[in-house]
């Protein structure tokens, strides 16, 4: 008798843990993640303002914009990216299912927003004339990324 | 008998005129200027094979799938192959099809060819496009039927369409600087803006009416937004950037269809960017 009402009782506690794991919300990974992208849109608008003449250039906040965009590049994204968080099984995101069915492109894609990233490292410093072309590079990044991992706005 | 005459005189009205190509005869080509033709109207956005990068973007050997409430329609192979795509074609005959809509053979083609749009390109940037097409590399890739259903697989029936809805005047009738004449070419001509951009009714033609005021997705999710005055109120500067970058004001960057889009305008000279800006923020 002891040993059913054991066995029972860590059944339950199994099966109530797996529930439990189960309906976890992902408001976590996704205030992340989209904290990331804000982060990145902060100092890429900096430097942005700046090649289109907006505002100063200042070669210390360039730099400093630059320098940061390189660190957000450096995140790992596996642990904000966990199975189930896309738009098709939760709400308040725009990743696509196709992140998870391609994710090496999808991670590559990330990699090559480091490599822009880095192109912008290395001329924020130079002078004003240097920001178009990196700034268009990372453009390019972005804009390869969501072209095919990120749903429409509304 | 009347209903024969009626039958007679609708099938006469919506055949098949080739366009008049007497004013295309003689003109000296630029194939330079052909290519700025090729890049702003976008034809490898639609035409290269699915997935294409880069360079392989000039291969147009087709299979693009677009879908809409009609069925969905697949690119053709438009490269200058001889049997496979147009090689074979003359001057006319592509004039034809980009202004008119018409096959060589008499044929409407389907309005998800934006040729509503083309029919106001100048006849000197047919002609200089037609020279650089001559350059681009030929490809063997057959063209594969659209997937469209009873009955708009009746291509006769879109000549009723063309009707109805064909109209050669500017939507903007005063376009009054050069620059807007030009950002009024680039939005209503060749970068046929509209053809997203603008609200459509059951049977698929432009609400000219609400010109750019945004529409529905055609792939079914999320809408196209309105580029009109009151609803896009970006600064020229940052409209032009955005078409440059895809970096909106915030620094959000742009995603889906328009990433192919800025992709050419990038290639474009920034006086067609601005020019393209100045047209959006003198809309009506």
């Amino acid at each position: 008798m002891k040993k059913h009402l054991t066995f029972a009782v860590a059944f339950a506690a199994l099966a109530c843990g797996t529930a439990a794991y189960a309906q976890s919300d992902f408001s976590g990974q996704l205030k992340a993640r989209q904290g990331q992208f804000r982060i990145m849109a902060i100092n890429l608008g900096i430097i942005g303002d700046m090649a289109q003449g907006k505002s100063e250039y200042n070669a210390e906040a360039a730099q400093a914009a630059a320098n940061t965009l390189v660190a957000v590049s450096m995140i790992q994204q596996a642990p904000m990216w966990p199975a189930g968080s896309d738009n098709m099984a939760t709400e308040g995101t725009r990743a696509q299912p196709n992140i998870w069915e391609q994710n090496d492109d999808f991670l590559a894609k990330w990699g090559d927003f480091g490599t822009a990233a880095k192109a912008i490292q290395a001329a924020a410093a130079g002078g004003v004339e240097g920001l178009g072309p990196v700034m268009g590079q990372v453009g390019g990044a972005c804009k390869a990324c969501h072209d095919t991992y990120r749903a429409p706005a509304n | 008998m009347g209903l024969a005459a009626l039958a007679a005189a609708a099938f006469f009205v919506t055949g098949a005129t080739p366009i008049d190509d007497s004013p295309l005869a003689g003109r000296d080509s630029d194939p330079a200027k052909g290519e700025t033709v090729f890049i702003a109207s976008g034809c490898a956005s639609c035409h290269a094979a699915p997935d294409a990068k880069g360079d392989a973007k000039l291969i147009l050997a087709g299979g693009q799938r677009f879908e809409s409430d009609f069925g969905t329609f697949i690119a053709p192979n438009i490269s200058p192959h001889p049997h496979a795509g147009i090689g074979s074609w003359t001057l006319g005959e592509f004039a034809s099809a980009v202004k008119k809509g018409l096959s060589p053979e008499g044929q409407h083609y389907y309005p998800a060819f934006p040729y509503g749009s083309y029919l106001h390109m100048d006849d000197q940037d047919v002609v200089d496009l037609w020279a650089y097409w001559q350059t681009l590399p030929a490809d063997a890739t057959p063209s594969q039927p659209h997937e469209v259903g009873f009955p708009f697989n009746i291509r006769r029936s879109v000549g009723v369409w063309k009707l109805l809805y064909l109209d050669d005047s500017w939507v903007v009738q005063i376009a009054d600087t050069p620059e807007l004449e030009r950002g009024r070419y680039l939005v209503e001509a060749l970068a046929h803006c509209g053809e997203c951009h603008t609200p459509r009714d059951a049977l698929g033609g432009m609400n000219r009416a609400n010109w750019l005021g945004g529409a529905p997705n055609p792939t079914g999710r999320g809408n196209i937004p309105s580029l009109r005055p009151a609803d896009l109120t970006w600064e020229p500067t940052e409209i032009a950037y955005y078409l440059e970058t895809g970096f909106t004001p915030d620094f959000d960057s742009a995603g889906g269809h328009m990433v192919a889009v800025i992709e050419n305008f990038a290639k474009l000279p920034a006086s067609d960017r601005q020019a393209v800006a100045a047209y959006l923020k003198a809309l009506p």
